[in-house]
């Protein structure tokens, strides 16, 4: 039994007159330690697909296993416990708070958590921040970092919470070559020191092909590369 | 639940202004009501003690409630004959036997009691005519029912018995004759009587009607002046419990048939211009408390239109929607605490202020300055009405913000 499993996941928007597909009866199985890079071309429902892996959107049909818990029945606050233990998100944008600094930012998701005294949050918090070398950032707003800072701070604060997986849409889209190579490089080390698993979804294909699985999707559906 | 306190205050606190704003509008609210709730309740308790400690408690008069029922009436109950034009019956006013019924009435206990005569008069000083009541009463029944005999400015109660015709002015009806102490007066009755009166008393009250329009002499006096020789048609009444005072009414106007007035029937239509005073004030205050509610609403819609993404985020870190609601209503609650705190400030300086305030006013009680109620309850009510009116203005884009799902926000950033 993989660590996320996806079985007959289809999701329709706009039901009806003039409805959308954007994934078509996928069935997927991500075992633990695996890093996946999810490929296709714009509007292949790649990033659909990574959303409802992540328990951000909701199946119209099919369902979402996690670590062997069936997540169809779960209501919206229970989806959401799931998402702050277990799930860590990185975004195309950075998508940190601007009123925080980086320190606070990755503090959130421990804070919400609360299974930390605030002691161990913070030496944790520290580092993460020395992992991603974002360690003379702590005390920055967002607005203070580039691009690239940014985005290391995002995957500190996807890792807050010890996650089982990392889902990360598109993470290196708004970074230069050199930065996007060093996030997918991070993603690496994560999956082979840290033993996390990483889903990703891209379509720079140098970056998916540092990657140990490629989901090719096209049209919604799974489809050979 | 720190967090979510954490990041409300952020946002307040990341748009100064605009909290300043919403925070100053509630705090304009609750400081105005504070001042105002202050001066009105204290002119209100003010004067109503003035009433309770200056008049009767109780006052039962000559007259009935309804015109008793002509005889030819009673007789044809519903004939089909009308009469028209019948005058009432010849009766002689005043309450009859009303010694009896004094004494009656003081036996049930917890009651004193006094008689006294009222009529119209005209009193003449040199060219000056001044209409006005005379009260004719006996000084020691009488101190034990009203207050007269403190308010005395001048002369003592007994002065009525040591001169002929010794008669009280109100310091009002005084003042517009011009005369004082030891200046002897015309007084003419409606019955024709005239009558020289020695003034042995000046009476303030505070309470305008009686101070501009009242004179005190002896009963006996009164009735000659009057030409209403044993006529009482006026007893007076003081409790020892106040409150009883409508309940003791209605059940001695049941028993005697005379109309009887509790101090709440006689000062009827003052207080029901509290009443209305108080519609007035409490609308009006609300209304400045509402439309500090629209500010926050007005701010919190703007932040949560500015902050979707960051709902968005904070959704897919695995914040509930609860936490979302949760965050938006403590800012309003953080705008409303803030400005009930500052108003609280506001209103105190305001009550002081006025307070501070010496001039003299003359409306149905005579006072220097506005009496203040500085009442702690008046803090607490503003301070819950501000604190639901800030929650309830928070709820509805707390609501809407709760309701944001976080992939619509994600996939369009995209």
């Amino acid at each position: 039994m993989g660590l996320i499993r996806a079985e007959g996941v289809t999701k329709v928007l706009n039901e009806g007159a003039n409805e959308v597909t954007l994934v078509r009866d996928i069935d997927l199985d991500i075992d633990k330690g695996e890093f996946v890079a999810i490929t296709g071309p714009s509007g292949s429902g790649k990033s659909s697909l990574l959303y409802l892996l992540g328990l951000l959107d909701l199946p119209t049909a099919g369902r979402i296993l996690l670590d062997g818990q069936d997540t169809s029945p779960l209501d919206s606050a229970e989806l959401a416990a799931l998402r702050l233990a277990k799930l860590g998100f990185v975004f195309q944008f950075h998508f940190l708070l601007p009123e925080f600094t980086t320190f606070e930012n990755v503090m959130l998701p421990m804070r919400r958590l609360g299974a930390l005294d605030e002691p161990s949050m913070e030496a944790r918090t520290r580092e993460l921040l020395e992992r991603l070398d974002l360690s003379k950032e702590g005390a920055k707003r967002p607005g203070q970092l580039s691009g690239g800072q940014r985005q290391r701070v995002a995957i500190a604060r996807a890792l807050a919470n010890e996650p089982l997986v990392i889902l990360a849409d598109e993470p290196t889209g708004n970074l230069d070559t050199r930065n996007a190579q060093n996030v997918f490089a991070i993603f690496r080390r994560m999956v082979e020191e840290g033993g996390r698993t990483v889903i990703a979804v891209t379509h720079d294909t140098d970056l998916a092909a540092l990657a140990r699985r490629r989901v090719h999707i096209v049209d919604g559906r799974i489809a050979r590369p | 639940m720190r967090v979510l306190v954490g990041i409300a205050l952020a946002h307040l606190l990341n748009r100064k202004r605009q909290s300043a704003v919403s925070v100053g509008g509630v705090a304009l609210g609750v400081g105005f009501f504070i001042g105002m709730a202050a001066m009105m309740s204290g002119f209100q308790s003010y004067f109503i003690a003035k009433v309770i400690d200056v008049s009767p408690h109780i006052t039962m008069k000559d007259e009935y409630r309804s015109a008793p029922l002509q005889p030819a009436a009673l007789v044809y109950r519903g004939g089909a004959v009308s009469l028209q034009g019948q005058r009432p019956l010849d009766e002689l006013r005043g309450i009859r036997e009303a010694r009896a019924t004094m004494a009656e009435i003081e036996r049930v206990g917890g009651v004193a009691v006094a008689p006294t005569l009222r009529g119209p008069i005209i009193l003449r000083y040199g060219s000056k005519d001044v209409s006005g009541t005379i009260v004719g009463i006996e000084p020691e029944r009488e101190r034990r029912v009203t207050n007269l005999e403190r308010d005395l400015e001048a002369g003592r109660l007994e002065g009525l018995y040591a001169t002929a015709n010794g008669v009280i002015l109100g310091a009002g009806m005084a003042e517009k004759l011009g005369i004082g102490m030891g200046d002897t007066v015309s007084a003419i009755s409606p019955a024709g009587v005239v009558m020289s009166m020695k003034v042995t008393g000046i009476v303030r009250t505070g309470i305008t009607t009686i101070d501009n329009f009242e004179g005190y002499a002896l009963l006996k006096k009164v009735q000659i002046l009057q030409n209403r020789a044993n006529i009482v048609n006026q007893i007076r009444m003081r409790l020892t419990d106040v409150t009883l005072a409508g309940e003791t009414a209605r059940r001695l106007e049941e028993r005697y048939g005379y109309r009887t007035e509790s101090w709440e029937e006689a000062n009827k239509n003052v207080l029901g211009i509290f009443v209305i005073q108080n519609a007035i004030m409490y609308t009006s205050v609300g209304a400045i408390l509402v439309v500090a509610g629209f500010g926050i609403f007005n701010i919190l819609s703007t932040v949560i239109f500015e902050k979707t993404r960051d709902i968005a985020i904070l959704r897919s870190l695995g914040f509930t929607e609860g936490d979302i609601r949760t965050i938006f209503v403590l800012e309003g609650l953080a705008v409303g605490l803030g400005g009930t705190l500052l108003g609280w400030a506001l209103g105190f300086g305001i009550t002081e202020f006025l307070g501070s305030l010496k001039f003299s006013v003359e409306g149905f009680v005579k006072t220097e300055g506005f009496v203040l109620d500085r009442s702690f309850r008046h803090y607490w009510m503003v301070a819950l009405f501000a604190l639901a009116v800030s929650v309830f203005a928070a709820f509805l884009p707390a609501r809407r913000a709760a309701r944001v799902r976080p992939v619509d926000i994600i996939r369009s950033a995209a």
